[in-house]
């Protein structure tokens, strides 16, 4: 999937993307020649036939993670499936509201949910999770999804 | 009438594309060919026809195999129907590193994964997503699912990954698109004129994709089920039927089978 600004025969480069929660994506693309943004917005099922390929609009934001697509997408998921707890966490705390908060995500995608959110603190030096870095996270990843 | 429009193709359009959608495919592919390269051989027992034994077959094989000193795998890609975690009494839960998930060491120590090990018992295979059309990305679900358990298990050095298929070919034709080679192909079948029928479409299948046929087993043998697909399979084919395994077969059989693969 290219976009091409026609009047200025340019390849339009990707912006930024947003999934509004509702099934559907919504992504823009500027021509790096006159800035003209022209948004890609897609229904639930094209959204949803893109998401079944394991590809992200805009490029990956986190490393692949184990069996993400399955731990993403599955709702009949057993609780018990994994053992998430064999990885290095470094110094990195939570608070106990971002536990609270982390505790609601249902327990077949939660480890690595958690895997994300310790990456993304150790990465920028942060040592307490709290529910404000969740959401910094969570935008900046474009985790909406998660 | 408008006139033609005279733009550049996509294949024509060349500039760095951040969404590089084709180069995540491709990575995937690599994510599965770099997990597979200590595997020694991938073999898919198949067989296009429900209900004929595969993944018994499977798991004996495995088993066999196993008692004789090889290191072997046992993926179930039967996702919708999966037996083989049962079959080789391999209980979760699986183990999460940061190389990948760990299979689960089952009987005579058979590593194995299966989407039983994933979903709730008594629980259908179940995605998020919009209701309605489900059947234009369920599909792809499932292949991503597959693609998954091939890449992202740290299945380590094996000499044998043994891949239990459900019935019919579908799930073929995505492991051969998924894999960096075609697999060695072990075709299951029972006696019948019905069964013979159903895998001679499969090993068409497979053998027009390029995998190469090591054989078929005829499974159940015995006035049960009448017929001489096993011999009209290996004729048609030009491959050994390598085993016609009886109802209750003892571990000799299963060796024998090994040792023939």
């Amino acid at each position: 999937m290219k976009f091409l600004c026609v009047d200025c025969d340019r390849q339009m480069t990707f912006e930024e993307r947003a999934l509004p929660g509702d099934g559907t994506l919504a992504a823009t693309f500027k021509c790096p020649k006159c800035g003209r943004v022209m948004a890609l917005l897609t229904n639930p099922m094209e959204t949803q036939l893109v998401s079944s390929l394991g590809v992200e609009i805009g490029g990956r934001t986190v490393p692949a993670q184990p069996l993400e697509t399955v731990r993403k997408m599955v709702t009949t998921g057993r609780d018990d499936a994994f053992e998430d707890g064999k990885r290095e966490t470094g110094n990195v705390g939570w608070s106990s509201d971002a536990q609270e908060r982390l505790a609601r995500v249902p327990n077949f995608v939660r480890g690595m949910v958690k895997r994300i959110y310790i990456d993304y603190a150790r990465e920028r030096g942060i040592t307490e999770i709290t529910p404000a870095i969740m959401d910094s996270a969570r935008s900046e990843l474009g985790l909406e999804g998660m | 009438m408008p006139p033609p429009l005279h733009i550049r193709t996509y294949h024509e359009l060349t500039e760095a594309d951040r969404s590089g959608l084709g180069e995540q495919v491709g990575a995937q592919h690599r994510r599965v060919a770099e997990r597979l390269a200590p595997v020694h051989r991938v073999v898919a027992v198949m067989s296009g026809k429900g209900g004929v034994g595969k993944s018994f077959v499977t798991a004996l094989l495995a088993r066999a195999l196993a008692r004789a000193g090889r290191r072997v795998g046992a993926l179930d890609a039967d996702l919708n129907g999966p037996t083989l975690a049962r079959l080789l009494d391999a209980r979760g839960p699986l183990a999460v590193t940061a190389g990948g998930v760990e299979p689960v060491a089952g009987t005579d120590g058979v590593r194995c994964v299966s989407m039983a090990h994933l979903l709730e018992d008594g629980k259908p295979l179940a995605f998020k997503g919009p209701g309605s059309d489900a059947f234009i990305w369920r599909g792809a679900l499932e292949a991503a699912a597959l693609r998954e358990l091939l890449g992202d298990v740290t299945w380590g050095a094996l000499d044998m990954l043994l891949v239990d298929l459900p019935p019919g070919v579908a799930r073929l034709h995505e492991l051969l698109d998924l894999l960096p080679a075609p697999p060695d192909v072990l075709a299951v079948t029972i006696a019948t004129v019905e069964s013979a029928d159903a895998v001679r479409r499969a090993l068409n299948a497979a053998r027009e994709r390029g995998a190469r046929l090591l054989g078929v087993i005829e499974n159940m043998a015995g006035p049960q089920f009448p017929g001489d697909a096993g011999d009209t399979l290996s004729r048609e084919f030009a491959i050994p039927l390598l085993a016609r395994i009886p109802f209750n077969p003892g571990d000799a059989m299963w060796q024998t089978l090994g040792e023939r693969l």
